[in-house]
């Protein structure tokens, strides 16, 4: 499933973006870039912008200043000249077909069972046929090992089975890009393995993957790149096994004797 | 043998039901409520000598009752009491959406024309509402098309335009939609931003995500108030005669206790119709708030283990004590779906 020609255009490419929330800077001249088929995974401690830089790749945050880009697309603007136009709402949304998002509180439609959480969104947005639909949605459903709860509906799941409808319902749109938000971080200790296994999978197959998380093993393991990020800047980034091992900065070497 | 000295097992977690070490069954004398049952009793004689007092009393005008209660004139009545509140209630929750739809907006002058408008028609009496209806002809005699400031295209007199009925239509609707409104925005907002987020995320329109993510959970906390607008409305109806628009059920007995000088068995019938409708209406909205209020709150296990003797039923689930523990905890957020 590896994509067959992996263009030398990066994925996500940030270039000094910044992000306030009123006078709160929460995103302070971000760099960084993830290349096709890769696995960036974004740790530090909560409020240090992690979830708003994720949330600013799917444009369900504007920047503010800076250069974002997916797929060597600007996202949310359009330059023309040496102008930038904000994108009209039916072309943002075009932009996020193509981005999956999986939240730290699953956010599946409570009224609809796991099966149409996945077909909801390529029959309205992508308009493919009910039952092409129904047919690719059991193969995710049985991709994360749920093939047998397609009638259930949310509430009736337990929330690492909420979490794997969820990233099947992500996958059904085929993005090119999946942005994790914290999938973990809202799940019983025992029910972490199950969707980070899916999460795994997904990585080997080859789809690229912005992850938000404190899950340190799962980090070593699968990210090709990792970034610690503290107060609105990446403090430190690189080879997962360089990070971690062998912090080079204070700050991260204080968070990360903490979370170890 | 006494509830103390029964033996408690070694092993309590071990739970068998008919087994010979369980206690026996509490025989205590239960405690007594002796003023609940003298206020229960004073107020039974209390209704009972009312209704002996009534069916006696020449007032009432039992007999007239007897007469009127299916006159065709009331029963014709009736139907325009039920038609103006269908129609209005139509109308008003059509508008309701809308102004709740335009309060959320992001653009101020929009949201500002619908703060307005609930300003209004919240802040005036319905009645004194119904009675500027009525002296709409008066008001605009006529209803151009056209330039404003030029001569009209077109130009309508009010009164060959609308009926008194639609009068009094447009009335209760338009008052009536500024409640409504509230009650839509407040479903809007009682629905998890998480889940506009995920549909915007999928690439969803807004409309799409209103009308397929957000409206359809909102519907729940939509639906009971509704309901209760409804009966509300029903009985709004008989100040219709403000307009004045006197076909519905209380201005035709009224009319009628007119000609025939006795007002108040017609007043009876005309609430024994009322209470007929309403008593119609909080049964469908039982039923209504049963079916929307379905698994909010209740944990229902989506396995029906057999060990655990859950039997499922079509409109849902009984299940005995054991099923519960087959619950996680995760279950427990609400839905809104019936589960086979």
């Amino acid at each position: 499933m590896m994509n067959a020609a992996v263009s030398d255009v990066p994925m996500v490419h940030a270039d000094r973006v910044s992000k306030s929330f009123g006078s709160n800077e929460v995103l302070k001249s971000i760099s960084l870039s993830v290349p096709q088929g890769e696995v960036m995974c974004l740790v530090g401690p909560s409020g240090s912008g992690k979830s708003t830089f994720l949330r600013c790749i799917n444009h369900l945050e504007r920047v503010d200043a800076g250069r974002l880009s997916v797929d060597g697309v600007l996202v949310g603007y359009e330059e023309r000249g040496d102008r930038l136009y904000e994108l009209k709402p039916r072309e943002a949304a075009r932009q996020r077909r193509d981005i999956g998002m999986v939240f730290q509180r699953f956010n599946l439609f409570p009224h609809m069972t796991a099966l149409e959480n996945i077909i909801e969104a390529p029959i309205r947005v992508n308009k493919v046929k009910k039952e092409a639909a129904i047919a690719h949605g059991r193969e995710l459903l049985a991709q994360v090992g749920l093939a047998e709860k397609e009638d259930a509906y949310p509430a009736h799941l337990s929330g690492g089975q909420q979490q794997r409808v969820a990233i099947a319902r992500a996958l059904a749109m085929k993005p090119k890009l999946m942005l994790f938000d914290e999938p973990t971080s809202a799940l019983d200790p025992e029910l972490v393995g199950e969707v980070l296994d899916v999460m795994k999978g997904l990585a080997d197959s080859g789809m690229t993957m912005i992850v938000v998380t404190h899950e340190m093993g799962f980090a070593r393991e699968v990210a090709d790149q990792l970034v610690f990020m503290d107060g609105g800047v990446v403090v430190e980034s690189g080879d997962p096994d360089e990070v971690l091992g062998n912090p080079q900065h204070q700050r991260t070497k204080a968070f990360l004797s903490k979370v170890l | 043998m006494t509830v103390s000295d029964s033996g408690r097992s070694a092993t309590p977690a071990s739970v068998s039901p008919h087994g010979a070490d369980q206690a026996e069954a509490i025989k205590a004398i239960r405690l007594r409520h002796p003023w609940r049952n003298v206020v229960a009793v004073v107020l039974m004689a209390m209704l009972v000598l009312f209704v002996i007092d009534a069916s006696q009393r020449e007032a009432y005008g039992w007999e007239n009752f007897g007469k009127y209660i299916f006159d065709m004139r009331i029963s014709q009545a009736a139907g325009y009491t039920i038609l103006l509140t269908v129609y209005s209630m139509i109308i008003a929750i059509i508008l309701g959406v809308t102004l709740a739809v335009m309060r959320l907006s992001d653009n101020p002058v929009v949201k500002g024309i619908a703060w307005l408008y609930l300003w209004v028609f919240r802040g005036t009496p319905v009645y004194v509402q119904l009675v500027f209806w009525g002296l709409f002809a008066t008001i605009y005699s006529t209803i151009d098309v056209g330039i404003p400031f030029t001569e009209p295209w077109l130009s309508v007199e009010t009164n060959d335009l609308i009926s008194v009925f639609w009068l009094a239509v447009i009335g209760l609707a338009l008052n009536e939609s500024a409640y409504m409104a509230e009650i839509v925005r407040a479903g809007i907002l009682s629905v998890d931003k998480g889940q506009d987020e995920a549909a915007t995320a999928l690439g969803m329109s807004w409309l799409q995500t209103m009308t397929r993510v957000v409206i359809p959970q909102a519907m729940r906390i939509i639906i009971p108030p509704t309901g209760n607008e409804v009966i509300s409305m029903l009985k709004t109806t008989s100040l219709v005669t403000a307009i004045p628009f006197s076909l519905e059920l209380y201005g035709r007995s009224r009319d009628i206790s007119v000609v025939i000088f006795d007002p108040i068995p017609l007043l009876l019938v005309a609430s024994a119709w009322y209470l007929l409708f309403t008593s119609i209406l909080m049964v469908g909205q039982y039923f209504l708030e049963k079916r929307f209020s379905r698994g909010v709150g209740q944990a229902r296990p989506e396995k029906t283990g057999t060990e655990t003797g859950v039997i499922t039923l079509k409109t849902g689930v009984i299940e005995t004590p054991g099923a519960a523990s087959a619950t996680d905890d995760s279950s427990t957020d609400p839905t809104g779906k019936e589960h086979q």
